[in-house]
This record gives C-alpha cells, sequence and structure tokens, in this order.
C-alpha cells in the first residue's frame, strides 16, 4: 500500500515537472534553435524533396466558405494608404527590384492586363481554421521571369503597408513557391475586387503554406540572396515577433 | 526459483520468466515520453481556435460541432445544442501565476504553460516528426519479429462471442489471468492494443498531415480520405482523446494487475508468473 501511495505521489509530481521541464527547455536558446526548430525542417526539406512541383487542391464553386472571415491586420492603416484607397488605387504602384536584371514597376492596370489564373483554394490558418475562396490574380512567377532572377536570388521578400505592434508587416518565401503556378498576386478575391479586410489591392497567395505568409497590402517585392537584413533576419513579421515557422507548409 | 526454471522446462507459479522484448520495451517508453509532449503541445494549438468542425473549411462564422469558450463569469463546453459549466478546467481558469484566464484547456495542461503558440507549434512538429518515425520503425520491426503476428492478431477462437463475454466478466471481476496464461494477452488486451497501433496511432499521424497545406498538396487522397482538413482537425482531437482513454484504462489495469511486477517487465523484460487461484 505504501508503495502505491508513492507512486501516486510521485505522479502528481511528475506531471508538473515535466511541464515545467518543457517550459525551461523551451527557453533554452540552444535546445530550442538543435531540437525544437528540427521539425520545420524535416518538413521543409521532406515537402521541397518529395513535392516541389505539387499542386493545392482547386475546389469546386459550392464548396467554397459562404463567408471568408478577415484575420491579422483588416486595415491598411497609414493616412498614405488611406490615400491610394480613396483614390482606387489608382496611384498604386509595386516595384519589383532586388537581385533581378529589369527592376519592373506594375501598376494595378499593370497587373491586371497580364495573363490571370484564377483558383478556388483552403486558405489554412495557423490557429487551426480554414475558409474556402477564389481568388484571381497575375501568377508571380512570370512577374519574376519578366524581371529577370539573377543567379544569387534566393528569396523574395514582400513588403506591406499595414503595421501589427509598431512594425510594418513583412513576409518571404523561397523560389519553389515564388515560381509555383498557383503563387499568385491577387487583386480579386470571390469574384469582386479584393476589400481592405482581405488586403487590398493585391495579397499574396501561396497556396501550400499558412495563412500568415499569404501577406497582404504589399507594397514592394525584393529579391534577395538571404533574409539578415529582412526585420529581425527570420524572413517574416509573426516569425521575428512570435517564433513562428518561416516554413509554414504544415 | 528464477529464470533458470524457463531452460529447465515449463515454468511454474512464482518463475520470473522474459515477458516483453527490447523493441516493445524500448518503444513503450519513448513513445510515452513523446506522446506527453505531444499532448501537452496539442492542447496549446487548439487553444489558439477552440472550435472543431466538419468537412473542407469552417472557421469562425461556420457552425462548430464543438466549442471551448467564456462568459464573463464562466468557462463553458459546448457540445452542439448543449452546454456545460466548466469553470475552472475548460474555458476559464487559474493560470500558474494566479490569474485567472480564458483558455480553452488550462495553462498547467500545456506546453508552453504560458500560451505560445509558435512554440507549442515547434514542439508538437518535432516530436511528430519523431512520433512518426519511431511508429514506423516500431510497426515494421513487429512485422519482421511477428510479434504483431504472434502477440497481437487474435486467435481463431479467441474472436468467439462467448470467448470474448466470458473475458470481458472475467475482468469486470478483476478476476486476471493467472499462470502461463498471463504471459499472453488475453483478447481484450489484444483489442486494445491493436486499436491503439493499427487506429489511433496511425490515425493521429494521418490526420494530422492532412492538416498540412504542404502534405495534402503531396497526397490529395489524405482529403478524400477523411473528408477535409476540418474533419481530419476534428478526428485528430477525437483520436488524441482515444489515446488518453486508453491511457487511463492501461493504468488502471497495471495498478490492478500488480504495478510492480508490471512495470518491471516493462523495464528489465522480466516477469514473475503470478500463481494460480487456489
Amino acid at each position: 500500500m505504501s508503495s502505491l501511495l508513492t507512486r501516486r505521489r510521485l505522479l502528481t509530481l511528475a506531471a508538473p515537472a515535466v511541464l515545467l521541464g518543457c517550459d525551461t527547455l523551451g527557453r533554452a536558446p540552444r535546445f530550442h534553435d538543435m531540437v525544437l526548430k528540427t521539425g520545420e525542417w524535416l518538413s521543409y526539406r521532406s515537402q521541397r524533396l518529395l513535392g516541389s512541383e505539387s499542386l493545392a487542391r482547386e475546389f469546386d464553386p459550392s464548396q467554397m466558405s459562404p463567408e471568408f472571415r478577415t484575420n491579422g491586420s483588416v486595415s491598411g492603416g497609414s493616412p498614405a494608404y488611406k490615400a491610394l484607397l480613396q483614390n482606387g488605387f489608382a496611384d498604386w504602384s509595386l516595384p519589383v527590384t532586388g537581385l533581378v536584371n529589369r527592376p519592373l514597376t506594375l501598376t494595378l492596370a499593370d497587373l491586371r492586363a497580364r495573363p490571370a489564373r484564377t483558383q478556388i483554394t483552403r486558405h489554412d490558418c495557423v490557429e487551426g481554421w480554414s475558409a474556402i475562396g477564389k481568388w484571381t490574380g497575375a501568377p508571380l512567377g512570370a512577374i519574376l521571369k519578366d524581371a529577370g532572377v539573377m543567379p544569387a536570388a534566393r528569396y523574395v521578400v514582400f513588403q506591406c503597408y499595414d503595421t501589427l505592434g509598431f512594425s510594418p508587416y513583412y513576409e518571404s518565401i523561397d523560389l519553389v513557391d515564388a515560381f509555383h503556378p498557383q503563387t499568385l498576386l491577387a487583386y480579386d478575391m470571390n469574384d469582386a475586387p479584393l476589400t481592405e479586410g482581405h488586403g487590398a489591392p493585391v495579397r499574396l497567395r501561396v497556396e501550400r503554406q499558412l495563412g500568415y505568409k499569404q501577406a497582404k497590402f504589399i507594397k514592394a517585392i525584393d529579391v534577395v540572396d538571404n533574409l539578415a537584413g529582412i526585420g529581425m533576419g527570420k524572413g517574416g513579421y509573426w516569425e521575428d515577433q512570435g517564433d513562428y515557422d518561416w516554413y509554414a507548409g504544415i | 526459483m528464477t529464470d533458470e526454471a524457463q531452460q529447465s522446462g515449463t515454468p511454474g507459479p512464482g518463475d520470473l520468466v522474459r515477458r516483453h522484448r527490447l523493441s516493445t520495451r524500448l518503444w513503450h517508453w519513448v513513445n510515452a515520453g513523446v506522446m506527453v509532449i505531444l499532448l501537452g503541445s496539442g492542447l496549446t494549438i487548439f487553444n489558439a481556435h477552440p472550435r472543431l468542425y466538419w468537412g473542407q473549411y469552417g472557421a469562425d462564422p461556420d457552425p462548430a460541432w464543438l466549442q471551448i469558450g467564456a462568459t464573463e463569469t464562466d468557462g463553458v463546453l459546448i457540445l452542439g445544442e448543449r452546454q456545460f459549466v466548466t469553470t475552472g478546467v475548460l474555458g476559464k481558469s487559474t493560470r500558474a501565476d494566479g490569474k485567472e484566464a480564458n483558455l480553452a484547456f488550462p495553462s498547467w495542461a500545456t506546453i508552453p504553460t504560458n500560451y505560445n503558440l509558435g512554440l507549442a507549434r515547434r514542439w508538437h512538429l518535432t516530436f511528430a516528426w519523431a512520433f512518426a518515425g519511431i511508429t514506423v520503425l516500431y510497426g515494421l520491426w513487429s512485422l519482421v519479429n511477428r510479434h504483431f503476428w504472434h502477440d497481437l492478431v487474435p486467435e481463431r477462437g479467441e474472436l468467439a462471442p462467448g470467448h470474448i463475454l466470458r473475458d470481458i466478466a472475467d475482468h469486470a471481476r478483476l478476476r486476471f489471468p493467472r499462470g502461463l496464461a498471463a504471459l499472453r494477452y488475453n483478447i481484450l488486451q489484444k483489442g486494445a492494443y491493436l486499436s491503439v497501433l493499427v487506429i489511433l496511432i496511425p490515425g493521429m499521424i494521418l490526420t494530422g498531415m492532412t492538416m498540412s497545406p504542404g502534405f495534402d498538396a503531396m497526397f490529395p487522397w489524405l482529403l478524400d480520405l477523411f473528408g477535409g482538413r476540418q474533419t481530419a482537425r476534428s478526428l485528430h482531437f477525437l483520436f488524441a482523446f482515444g489515446l488518453v482513454l486508453f491511457f487511463l484504462i492501461h493504468m488502471a489495469m497495471v495498478l490492478l494487475a500488480g504495478p510492480f511486477n508490471e512495470v518491471r517487465s516493462m523495464i528489465t523484460g522480466k516477469f514473475r508468473l503470478p500463481r494460480e487461484r487456489s
């Protein structure tokens, strides 16, 4: 009987000990970087190795969410953005710069004049919810081809108008996703121009990753060879602020 | 008498005999640790959006079949049309720092104990890879060393309704197998272990993969197998609580069957045969 009691006492002590142990380990930088980042590395490497060309499921119009909720920034924020919005984004233009042979500046009319792609896909939030919507936009790969990406290029960085906390939003993806046929600079959602809540005038669709990668209110595109100079160096707002995975394919 | 008896002939009651293979013992304990981490970090991830849906999509505007939330005063669990007050545990609970928090699962059950979705995902997805790895290794090895066929798959007579009912009646009266019969898994054990190994654990891994937009693109059949990402998310949650239920019954059985002997057999592999009832 006494052994049973000690064992039970051991169990009641063991459970909090495990949790507190995990808290301590999670705060230890070496454990965090050497152990807890392994999952992201394995997901990234395995999905690139075995499925870099695979397409995200495209759905039937009957499978679309009746209401597609907004999330994150629902406004572009700054007075400069408000001025663009009021003018129907006639004055908006998108510079494509960095490691490209021919830097571009695209107006919304330029984007709409390009060959377009429409896809009904599922948007997965890191929190766990999903919504299915219809997106129309210009494939990013064709734009990058026009700009002529240099051999040293590794990542495409998106600077945004919206501000979360004290910092403007930013995100980045690798060239596999940048040139993926379903990766769009989307200007229409559910057959109407993108609303402010969903990131007008243009947001990124990178369909094999989670919602926080789908940068809204895009202001500029920069092609780079590393992410060290972007924000705090981890490649995105939430990656820097919230320890989110840079590769959000899972 | 010790295990020499085994070599000299049939072991008798009171003898210490070999029971669990090294591969089973190793997998058992590594798996136990990994599952604790997966459960704790999984509860944190659930707390980010404590609503469950059926189908391909599901978000706040859509009907949830399960929801954990809070009113001004109470924590509530909402199952379909029914609402249960769960203050103190679900929806509203006290954090380690003594403050009241509107968390679906309480901070004392989550990894990390202070809500941090990014860090919880790192724990969860790193250990999910480890979990998938040891599951595949142990599964293959159990086929190779015939553990699966020899110890787990029921023999023909064991599936007879009469045999199963008798085993249920024996368990209900806490009459556990004695003597040599204690070395073999009985039919209820086989059923429990097989449902964990064949349904719950592969189910956890596959529904987990179905929640990944990247794996859905690579293996679109996952979406058809489960009927959508949100159904997969609901099943992931239900399978997880299936494993929690298994754990609770498993603990009760170990305690009732003799914890010292049972735990020893899972550590050293040696088991003392219980004496026959007189």
